[in-house]
């Protein structure tokens, strides 16, 4: 089936200003005759339940941590984009949308991309207007810094906490509209089913995690803004909660997922030390403006640092990319990492790292303005690896950090579920195969402060009112499924622990599904993952009863869905012969070894649906077309 | 260096908000100094999984000392003994082989126990919701450069936006006060003009929300400051002292 991704006509600038206005709208005094649910408080979430309660919808909002201010959003360092061209540097709205299409190896919808651009200035607005204090110039007027993959500087920030900034800007918004009668907030509520009346998505079930109660809502449509799956390799940058329960629910009721391979390695995070590692910490693509990347010119060189003279270091991501330097995108300066090391140049006990390294920058613009812009980071690396970066220069390797697939949407971010929209990390729409630094932000926000608002409406307007009860069959049935769940992962009481198995499954992904990919390695992964999802259902051991707060019962579920998800992240990197962004198989490159796509045959969003726990789900493709981008191979010489 | 060390644990157990609690003594053998505690902690629940008992349930996401969801009361000290350290970025390098390290949840009055060391917070969600918040609704900003703001002001209200909302200043108050949250929240939006035209309302409707929901007075113990993960300073409490006395004597506000 050739999917519809619902692009209005007409020329690229003006489509978004004209399908606003095509849009029906819903008459201010019947908003607040219509319920919403909307689950994730992220900045997906936040903005979107904020602005939809200003407007006069109800809204039921949901997150399982113990506040909606932790959504982990709040973990974003670095900034956020927007095309307002204060510095001067020759930015523009056409500027933005060519750096993210660019950027995403023209694998992104055009429509989607130039509106986002169009509203990312409008972003920046807002957030001033709540109080976020953004870093300024001496002048008093906003400042701005540079992002990979881009030549200009269009990056508005918060110290290296602009996420949390952001994050709290759209709680307080949120935490007003509660006070206002406008939002019911759930929190520590964890999604696992949504429910469909008629085929349309009219209520969730969630698991009350203090209770253990499960729990029906109705509403006449449903928002998901969960993040991102990157949790799937057990090591990444994204909390511990993170994860893909109520994306791939919402697969298993017929959403269809789309690009799920197009996952993101993060080029700068603090490299592994231990088996026992939980997660890792992402040191911000932002220290990339003044550090500068470098490995020994020699394998097995195991001199201190401060050790290896001038002459004998290999700066080699300036060396190959003489324009954009340590700037390149992030998939090229990981694999570029990831290059180093195999060579035998990594550096550190593990030989898994680079050096990032701050001397010249400090000594050019004095320890004080470093640390003004980097202070924070400068002490989370210390804290955690005991080392002092403005006197050693950072070893850094490459970690799974974000993820550009997810679930399909169209122009008006609904999926193919009527009445199911998808916003934020967990949609796969606007950063194709690549994400740029700070653009998760932009996009976060521009969906769920500015465009789902308004395309909402026209799905309410345009569909049949049905009376919100959760008694229906559907919701049962739901529910009943979600108990039956819960009582069989309970029953197993094998030998290993949850964390066990989750940590072998984020290693096979990340071994065969991670930098780079073959088809071999990626065939053998399935089969591993299989005998390892059956293992599980054998031989897993949740501790404790579901009548009460039990972690380790929540990291199950988690865990059961990313042993089923992750084989169809291998099966939709396997149907990719090409590579493109983060999408790497090493049997298609160029000579010089950087990603070679395929437009011909893989000029498409991979759309999946679902059809049975063990079956091949089905392939749909939207195909892109590109009528204001010329096509070419990416290059940061 | 990487090496290992043995702990003696006392950790706090209670299986809810209505149980009693008592401490249980648990060792933490074969520990890598560059775990963190959490991971400490991880090790100690996969091991009591496997032993057939409960594990120890504690909050936590995102483990990089930003979403405020962790903290535990370390031998008597929020978030343990390193200063501006959240538990989950606190190392085991601190800690020798042989330690006996006690485990207790925050505790407060407007903080109960839900079950071992995790608590409810959702009162400050409730003192935000009371009026820590700007009223602006998407749609009608002026260009974000239309009103210039001095770089040390904003920098000064940074510092106090910093606040995760973890309760660490609350569980190192004799009087369980919730000013030092309050305060941070309050200065924030009171340093930037954005903030201004509400800025009595909200600090006296805030100050109102956290008496009712049950956190002590501040008697300027300093506590809270020492140990605050995000060395948020009690100057803004005088801030916040400053507009309140003004607010109430000047305001219209009842
Ligand atoms: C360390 C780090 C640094 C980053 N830095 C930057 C940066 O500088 N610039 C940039 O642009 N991007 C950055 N990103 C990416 C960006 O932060 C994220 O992509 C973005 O914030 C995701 O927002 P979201 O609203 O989609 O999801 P999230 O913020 O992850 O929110 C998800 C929400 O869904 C809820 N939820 C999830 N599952 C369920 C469920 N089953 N039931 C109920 N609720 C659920 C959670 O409780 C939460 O409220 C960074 C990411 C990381 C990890
Ligand atoms: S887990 Fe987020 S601050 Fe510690």
């Amino acid at each position: 089936m050739l999917l519809d991704g619902k692009i209005p006509a007409g020329p690229l600038a003006e489509k978004w200003d004209r399908h606003r206005f095509e849009l029906k709208l819903v008459n201010p005094a019947n908003k607040r005759k219509f319920d919403i649910i909307v689950v994730g408080t992220g900045l997906g979430g936040g903005s979107a339940a904020a602005s939809l309660a200003e407007m006069g919808y109800n809204v039921k909002a949901f997150c399982f941590q113990d506040s909606p201010r932790r959504a982990h959003s709040i973990a974003a360092q670095g900034g956020i984009n927007a095309a307002k061209n204060y510095p001067n540097d020759g930015d523009s709205i056409r500027r933005l949308f060519y750096d993210t299409i660019k950027g995403g190896d023209f694998r992104a919808r055009e429509a989607n991309v130039y509106r986002l651009a169009q509203v990312s200035n409008a972003i920046i607005d807002h957030c001033v207007a709540q109080g976020i204090p953004f870093a300024r110039e001496y002048g008093g007027l906003l400042a701005n810094r540079s992002f990979g993959g881009a030549q200009v500087s269009r990056t508005f920030y918060a110290r290296g906490q602009t996420g949390q900034q952001l994050l709290l800007g759209a709680y307080r918004s949120l935490m007003r509209q509660v006070a206002a009668g406008k939002v019911q907030m759930f929190a520590r509520r964890e999604m696992l089913d949504v429910v469909l009346v008629n085929g349309h998505a009219k209520g969730i079930v969630v698991r009350n995690l203090i209770t253990g109660q499960l729990e029906r809502y109705a509403a006449d449509a449903v928002v998901l803004a969960t993040g991102g799956y990157g949790n799937a390799f057990f090591l990444s940058t994204n909390a511990m909660g993170s994860n893909v329960t109520a994306a791939y629910r919402a697969y298993m009721k017929g959403a269809l997922f789309a690009n799920p391979c197009f996952t993101q390695i993060h080029p700068t995070c603090i490299p592994v030390h231990g088996d026992y590692q939980s997660k890792l910490t992402l040191m911000s693509e932002s220290l990339r403006n003044d550090g500068r990347v470098w490995v020994p010119k020699n394998p097995g060189d195991k001199r201190p640092a401060n050790q290896i003279p001038e002459s004998e270091r290999d700066y080699y991501l300036e060396r190959k990319y003489p324009s954009f330097g340590n700037l390149v995108p992030r998939d090229v300066a990981s694999r570029n990492a990831k290059a180093q090391c195999d060579e035998g140049k990594g550096v550190g006990d593990t030989a898994l790292a680079v050096y990032l390294d701050f001397a010249d920058a400090i000594k050019r613009d004095g320890r004080d303005t470093i640390a003004r812009k980097y202070g924070n980071l400068f002490e989370m690396y210390d804290k955690i690896t005991g080392e002092n970066p403005y006197t050693t220069p950072m070893m850094i390797y490459p970690a799974v950090h974000y993820t550009m697939g997810g679930l399909w949407v169209d122009y008006n971010l609904m999926s193919n579920i009527p009445g199911l929209f998808v916003l934020g990390e967990a949609n796969f729409s606007d950063h194709g195969a690549n994400r740029l630094g700070a653009s998760a932000l932009m996009q976060g926000l521009a969906d769920g402060y500015f465009v789902l608002p308004y395309t909402i409406g026209g799905y309410l307007v345009g569909s049949p009112k049905e009376t919100l009860s959760t008694s229906k069959a559907p919701f049962e049935e739901a529910e009943r499924g979600v108990q039956a769940r819960i009582d069989k992962l309970m029953a197993v009481q094998g030998k290993r622990t949850v964390d066990d198995f989750h940590r072998q499954l984020g290693l096979i992904l990340w071994d065969h599904c991670g930098m780079s990919r073959n088809n071999a390695g990626l065939e053998k992964a399935r089969g591993m993952v299989q005998e390892l999802r059956a293992e599980f259902w054998q031989n897993v051991k949740v501790p404790g009863t579901t009548a009460d707060l039990n972690q380790s019962l929540e990291r199950a579920g988690r865990v059961a869905d990313f042993l089923e998800f992750a084989e169809l992240l291998l099966i939709d990197a396997l149907h990719r012969q090409e590579s493109c962004g983060g999408h790497f198989n090493e049997a298609y490159q160029t000579p010089e070894n950087e990603a070679l796509r395929n437009d011909e045959e893989y000029c498409h969003v991979a759309a999946w649906e679902y059809k049975g726990i063990g079956q091949d789900p089905e392939f749909h493709k939207e195909p892109l077309t590109f009528e204001n981008v010329q096509l070419t191979q990416r290059s940061y010489k | 260096m990487s090496k290992s060390i043995d702990l003696t644990l006392k950790v706090w157990r209670q299986a809810g908000p209505k149980d009693k609690g008592h401490f249980e003594t648990l060792r933490a053998q074969n520990i890598s100094t560059e775990m963190s505690f959490l991971e400490m902690l991880d090790v100690v629940n996969d091991q009591l999984t496997l032993d057939g008992k409960e594990p120890i349930a504690f909050d936590s996401d995102c483990r990089e000392g930003i979403c405020g969801m962790c903290g535990a009361v370390i031998n008597g000290r929020p978030h343990g003994p390193l200063k501006a350290t959240t538990l989950c970025q606190l190392h085991m390098r601190h800690f020798n082989s042989g330690d006996v390290i006690a485990i207790e949840p925050f505790r407060a009055m407007a903080f109960k126990v839900i079950k071992d060391l995790v608590i409810d917070r959702s009162a400050f969600d409730q003192i935000i919701q009371a009026g820590g918040f700007v009223s602006v609704n998407t749609g009608g900003a002026p260009d974000a450069n239309a009103v210039p703001i001095a770089q040390d002001q904003v920098e000064s209200a940074m510092d106090a936006a910093q606040c995760i909302s973890c309760g660490a200043c609350v569980a190192a108050c004799p009087n369980a006060s919730a000013m030092l949250f309050v305060s941070a929240n309050v200065s924030h939006l009171a340093l930037l003009p954005q903030g201004q035209p509400e800025a009595a309302r909200r600090a006296i409707a805030m100050v109102r929300e956290m008496d009712r929901q049950g956190f002590g007075n501040c008697s300027n113990e300093t506590e809270c400051e020492a140990e605050c993960p995000k060395s948020i300073s009690i100057s803004n409490i005088a801030r916040l002292n400053r507009q309140f006395y003004r607010a109430s004597l000047a305001s219209s506000v009842k």
